[in-house]
């Protein structure tokens, strides 16, 4: 398309596409049983749509259209494979058997358990044998309809790298012969938290991006939370689903408090509380609740959803429950133990009960090595230490994390604090110690908590 | 973004009190609520009983008067809303194309404004404001 109108009519089209194109894909991969050859024909489908509907006009029902174009194509190369491969036969069969229903009206065979194709085609973008690079892009495209240049743009990497492994990915999933189905028995669990994992890295990546940032990687955290609601509505019974979805909804709320009007980051305990979203945290709530009516223990999400529950139900910073939240901590690291839920326990523990009770944690840590080079572990160690009136102590811990962080306006709060106690006398500074819970800005590493 | 799409049927103006869409209508609505639903777009959505069970409180020359509908001088009005949040207003625009309208009629769509879109006096003017409004949908739910 060359005239002027031509870009407005394409984001049209692509905005059909992105409410068309998961169970699109998912439709056509239940019948071709190859998620790769339902990828490339839905694409088809969507460059013929590009072709045609600025000057047609979107169809009444777009996603028959495009199941009809998708359906034709795929004909055509079944039967060219089915010479090589007889299994192609009864896929061949199928596809025309569907086309001659379609002719009809609506394509009623496809709309009705679309969703359970819509699970299978999650189950099969996050599955075990791709790598999670592979997994991430497969699943943005294929469940959340982006293109190959909306992911590069989100990732900070080249187009043609991700149309690269996408392509790796879907020849991956082709070898491996990995069936289009819902995993069943003891498989289930480990195969969900593979799609939770997914679901969540992509929140993450957008929401681990700094103000002023390219608008697509914000984007993300959209993405990922209409995935997560997606897959809220198509396995209900799952209790990690709901906790994910609250986390996302909950953490999601505060993006707008994250930053000051420079662009510099606010602590969670500084935001301004009337910037957090309410709808979200509103919706948060209910996905929370939900995860709680289903019964059994809280999961790791759930759990995380709990924590960031307490702080977006407490009206001002010193309402907050830091003894749930302790609580909280305590089960979160029984069952998914790692330093750095450790370090968050500390500072929840410490405002729970006092800097020294969390400053055993962190001792504790520190002769473990275990994030020896973690500059929140200094920080927090500096801070706990200000706190129990020992700043010649606290000092070379506040210059250690100066040192550490990569981050400059951390790296200045680092510094003064570091002066703070150099010059000072062992007061407790009120302005000082609210900043206390520094360590819940979250590391851009995998498996940390919520805050 | 968030979107008001604003159903706006032909003739609801006039339509008697009572006045409700059918079985019918509604499963075919309802087909299309649950489609937003399952695509975890869909914030709220309401319907309007129509005007002729309403009333307006009209200010003219700092007077106020009250009338009972129907108003005879309306010609466009509201039948009800779904609020919804998707990436841009040509998603949204896609979305109401789909809407199972029975008869003529128009579907409105409207950006809903953000605390981010004012400037900073009116932001800290409208300080609350996102509390009150959560606080009145728990509520009302």
């Amino acid at each position: 398309m060359s005239d002027a109108g031509a870009a407005p009519a394409h984001r049209a089209v692509e905005a059909v596409w992105r409410i068309e194109s998961t169970r699109l894909i998912a439709g056509l991969a239940r019948v071709v049983r190859d998620v790769g050859l339902a990828e490339d024909l839905a694409q088809d489908a969507l460059v013929a749509a590009l072709e045609h509907w600025p000057h047609t006009g979107v169809p009444e029902n777009p996603g028959a259209w495009l199941m009809a174009v998708a359906r034709r194509r795929g004909i055509d190369i079944i039967r060219r494979r089915q010479r090589a491969e007889p299994r192609y036969a009864e896929i061949g069969r199928e596809l025309e058997d569907g086309r001659q229903r379609a002719e009809g009206a609506l394509d009623a065979a496809i709309d009705d358990d679309v969703g359970d194709d819509v699970l299978r085609l999650i189950f099969t973008a996050c599955h075990p044998v791709l790598s999670a690079e592979a997994r991430v892009a497969l699943t943005l495209r294929l469940l959340g309809g982006l293109t190959t240049a909306e992911i590069a743009r989100a990732y900070l990497s080249k187009e043609s790298a991700v149309a690269q492994r996408i392509v790796r990915a879907k020849r991956t999933l082709a070898e491996a012969r990995v069936p289009f189905e819902l995993p069943r028995g003891p498989d289930r669990a480990a195969r969900l938290g593979s799609v939770l994992e997914v679901i969540y890295l992509i929140f993450n990546e957008g929401y681990a991006a700094t103000a002023g940032d390219d608008w697509m990687r914000p984007a993300l955290c959209e993405d990922a939370l209409r995935m997560g609601r997606v897959l809220a509505a198509l396995a209900p019974v799952e209790p990690e689903v709901h906790g994910l979805v609250a986390l996302m909804e909950l953490q999601a709320s505060r993006i707008r408090a994250r930053t000051n009007q420079a662009g510099e980051p606010v602590l969670l305990l500084d935001q301004e509380r009337s910037r957090w979203d309410r709808l979200l945290i509103q919706r948060g709530l209910r996905a929370l609740a939900r995860a709680e009516s289903l019964g059994g223990m809280l999961g790791p999400y759930a759990l995380q959803a709990a924590i960031a529950a307490c702080h977006a139900r407490a009206e001002t910073a010193s309402d907050t429950d830091w003894q749930r939240i302790a609580a909280l901590y305590d089960a979160l690291a029984q069952l998914a133990p790692s330093p750095i839920v450790e370090l968050n326990r500390a500072v929840a523990v410490a405002m729970a009960f006092g800097p020294e009770v969390g400053l055993e944690i962190v001792d504790a840590l520190v002769r473990a090595g275990a994030l020896e080079g973690y500059h929140l572990l200094h920080a927090v160690r500096g801070d706990l230490l200000w706190k129990l009136g020992r700043p010649r102590e606290a000092q070379p811990e506040f210059e250690r994390a100066a040192a550490l962080t990569a981050n400059e306006i951390e790296k200045a709060l680092m510094r003064r604090r570091a002066e703070g106690c150099a010059s000072l006398a062992p007061a407790r500074s009120t302005t000082i110690a609210r900043r206390a819970p520094a360590p819940v800005r979250r590391p851009r590493r995998r498996g940390q908590p919520g805050e | 973004m968030r979107f008001m799409m604003l159903v706006i049927p032909d003739g609801y103006g006039e339509a008697p009190p009572g006045t409700v869409p059918d079985a019918a209508g509604v499963e075919e609505m309802m087909a299309f609520n649950r489609q937003l639903e399952d695509s975890g777009v869909l914030v709220a959505l309401d319907g309007l009983h129509p005007p002729s069970m309403g009333a307006r409180v009209t200010w003219r020359n700092r007077e106020k008067t009250v009338t009972d509908g129907p108003f005879a001088e309306a010609r466009e009005v509201l039948g009800g809303y779904w609020i919804i949040d998707v990436p841009s207003k040509e998603d949204a625009i896609a979305w109401a194309m789909r809407v199972p309208f029975q008869e003529d009629g128009v579907i409105e769509i409207r950006q809903v404004q953000e605390m981010e879109d004012f400037p900073e006096d009116v932001q800290a003017a409208a300080s609350g404001f996102a509390e009150m409004r959560e606080a009145a949908r728990a509520g009302n739910p």
